[in-house]
């Protein structure tokens, strides 16, 4: 039943994906049209900056595959999220989130090393040393209520810190919104994370981890489609997430 | 600095107290208002500081539905998204009095200023149905007749229609004992408009009527918020550095929570940055340009007019909308009325000027209505931002006493604060129906 799902899924993606392969000559050019009131030569000042650029080559496959995410958030995603607050009690769902955050204590542990950032490294350690033992295996988070500062690194904030740049954007079928370097970042994370759920747990609780995890970071976020009243979505979560990023290497 | 300035703020306060008890509407003083922040733009800016609230529910059953309003309309694919109409409602299980509230400018059904006012009215015994400005861009699309929106009579059509449709679908599983109908900002100038169409229409005979913090004249007001991104330091060809900054700003505030959603953009940006009065009236202008960029662009392609996407051009979900943004940014409210609103309706009126035609489109229209029907009545602040030096006096001279003019609050700043919120309830819970 699961595998048959992912296979439907992954049917429609390569199926809209597929789609973008058009020949850009058949799209409609705005130059074959009368000229509006207001042009773009008119108003954009010579070498201006544009407010909310960013480098997305890929712009067309993106954009099929933020639709696909946003097809699949209203019609699997979402109504599984709505039956997992149904079903599940809000203090077992703080305990998956609180597992989730300790798991990802781990990778920030390990990302804090790999950039020679001690203090976050020192943070981060003593926060998965304390919730894994007194907070059970991280269903609660003690090292909070004890004010331990909680910084968050991954692989894509790793290689920024060395320099590497965000290289194109890149829309990740399910996740959303990434660019070249952290979606590449995301595999050595994966793999942190997954080492330590095997140390931690036993096969059959890794396969529900597993399971809960996509469902959990989608509960905890409160994002919706097209419900922030701009008619440019893609454009502003695109200059949203990149900023961001920056932000994060910075910091 | 800081006291000068508050004393300054205390003086005009005092002079507004005065000034308005001359012309009796009634006026709030200085003495008997706390609400805590006397700089009009940051009051506008920062709204009510959670200890000065209202005690409101944490969550009401407020439901988000949808509907179709026109059923044969062609929604352009770049829209797709925007087909059904979105409203909420938080119903009681007994019979109650029922209030709509209209949002403001570019606001929707579930915005901070919506939601908390439905939590109000919902705790105070009320059925609430929320719906967007006729501004925001799910209106425009699924629910403006024209597309081409800021009219105030079509408007107000094209609320009465959406009123009348989800009442249609309610009627079954409520009992109501009278109907009401409120909105801050735009809202409550729409919701003057939408009483006097009542009158005509009967459908819903409006029990009572709260205009918070209306404009009188929209192109006055829109004008003023037009001129605010002329503060922005180096002038408004900076406008991209500025942007960009409190982007950024914004930007790093956001972790991963409904990422641009409007409604906190000001605070949280307000939060990270240390602004002076320039910048705070930058940052509204800011905001702002943000919500007409978008109605402008809206209203482009669903009346197909020509005004920065060429007409006849297809667009769909997948097109390229960067250069658009970028246009539609530098453009101000009042380029939209000037050169996309009025040439789009001036057949419909051939004597008016286009000045006269949006003269129009103000309270002084209806003034006549607005002074003899007692059911509306107005909640105002005396530093209201949007508003012209004395326009404020309007409230008092047409409203006499249902006109209540707070001293501070800015534009809509003072909605949340307790005595604000106490004001509101009590305007729909007098008794009494007064013809």
């Amino acid at each position: 039943m699961k595998v048959l799902l992912l296979r439907t899924c992954l049917i429609a993606l390569f199926a809209t994906v597929g789609a973008c392969s058009n020949n850009p000559q058949l799209e409609p050019q705005a130059a074959d049209y009368p000229e509006p009131v207001f042009t773009p030569e008119q108003i954009l000042p010579p070498e201006h900056a544009d407010l909310t650029a960013v480098y997305d080559p890929w712009e067309n496959m993106n954009k099929h595959i933020y639709n696909f995410n946003y097809e699949f958030d209203k019609a699997i995603y979402l109504p599984v999220v709505r039956g997992y607050k149904a079903v599940v009690p809000s203090f077992a769902r703080t305990g998956a989130t609180n597992f989730f955050r300790n798991l990802g204590d781990v990778t920030t542990m390990f990302n804090s090393v790999l950039q020679l950032a001690p203090t976050k490294f020192f943070q981060s350690t003593g926060r998965v040393i304390v919730n894994t033992t007194f907070g059970l295996f991280g269903l609660l988070d003690i090292a909070s209520k004890m004010e331990i500062p909680r910084p968050v690194e991954d692989f894509g904030q790793t290689l920024g810190r060395w320099g590497v740049g965000q290289g194109p954007y890149l829309v990740i079928p399910f996740l959303g919104p990434s660019n070249l370097r952290d979606g590449a970042g995301l595999l050595p994370d994966f793999y942190v994370a997954s080492v330590a759920t095997e140390v931690m747990l036993s096969n059959e609780f890794r396969i529900g981890a597993t399971i809960l995890y996509p469902i959990n970071a989608r509960a905890i976020n409160g994002f919706r489609y097209y419900e922030n009243g701009s008619a440019f979505e893609y454009e502003m979560m695109r200059w949203l997430y990149s900023t961001k990023r920056k932000l994060d290497v910075i910091e | 600095m800081t006291i000068k300035k508050s004393t300054q703020a205390r003086f005009l306060g005092l002079c507004a107290a005065l000034f308005v008890s001359l012309t009796c509407a009634s006026v709030v003083t200085v003495e008997n208002y706390k609400y805590p922040i006397t700089d009009r733009f940051a009051a506008t800016v920062v709204g009510t500081p959670v200890e000065f609230q209202a005690k409101l529910p944490e969550t009401i059953p407020l439901k988000e539905r949808s509907i179709t309003i026109f059923p044969d309309r062609v929604t352009p694919d770049v829209f797709f998204y925007g087909k059904e109409l979105l409203y909420s409602v938080a119903l009681q299980e007994s019979a109650a009095p029922l209030i709509f509230i209209i949002a403001g400018t570019g606001g929707s059904h579930n915005g901070t200023t919506n939601k908390n006012m439905a939590k109000a009215f919902y705790q105070a015994g009320f059925h609430v149905v929320s719906t967007s400005s006729p501004t925001y861009n799910n209106f425009v699309i699924a629910a403006s007749k024209t597309g081409v929106v800021g009219h105030s009579e079509r408007d107000a059509e094209d609320i009465y229609r959406v009123f009348e449709m989800i009442w249609a679908e309610l009627k079954q599983d409520i009992q109501v004992t009278s109907f009401n109908v409120t909105g801050p900002s735009l809202g409550g100038f729409n919701a003057a408009y939408v009483s006097k169409l009542d009158e005509e229409r009967k459908l819903f005979n409006f029990q009572r009527v709260l205009l918070i913090n209306p404009p009188v004249s929209l192109y006055n007001s829109i004008s003023i918020l037009d001129r605010m991104t002329q503060d922005i330091p180096g002038g408004v060809d900076n406008f991209d550095r500025f942007a960009n900054r409190l982007l950024n700003a914004y930007a790093s505030t956001y972790k991963g929570a409904t990422p641009g959603s409007d409604d906190n953009f000001l605070y949280q940006a307000y939060k990270t940055l240390d602004l002076k009065d320039e910048q705070l009236a930058a940052l509204i202008g800011t905001s702002f340009r943000l919500s007409s960029s978008t109605l402008a662009f809206t209203s482009d392609v669903m009346a197909d007019f020509g005004y920065i996407k060429p007409r006849g051009l297809p667009l769909n979900r997948y097109s390229n909308l960067q250069i658009y943004n970028d246009v539609a940014v530098r453009l101000g409210f009042t380029d939209y009325y000037f050169d996309f609103f009025y040439p789009f309706y001036k057949k419909e009126y051939p004597d008016k000027t286009q000045y006269e035609f949006i003269a129009d489109i103000s309270l002084k229209t209806i003034e006549d209505y607005l002074r003899n029907t007692k059911k509306i009545t107005v909640m105002h602040n005396f530093d209201d931002v949007i508003l012209e030096p004395g326009e404020i006096n309007f409230f008092s001279e047409v409203f006499g006493d249902r006109a209540t003019i707070y001293p501070y609050g800015g534009h809509i700043g003072n909605i949340n604060y307790i005595d604000n919120v106490a004001h509101m309830i009590a305007t729909f819970n007098k008794v009494e129906p007064q013809p």
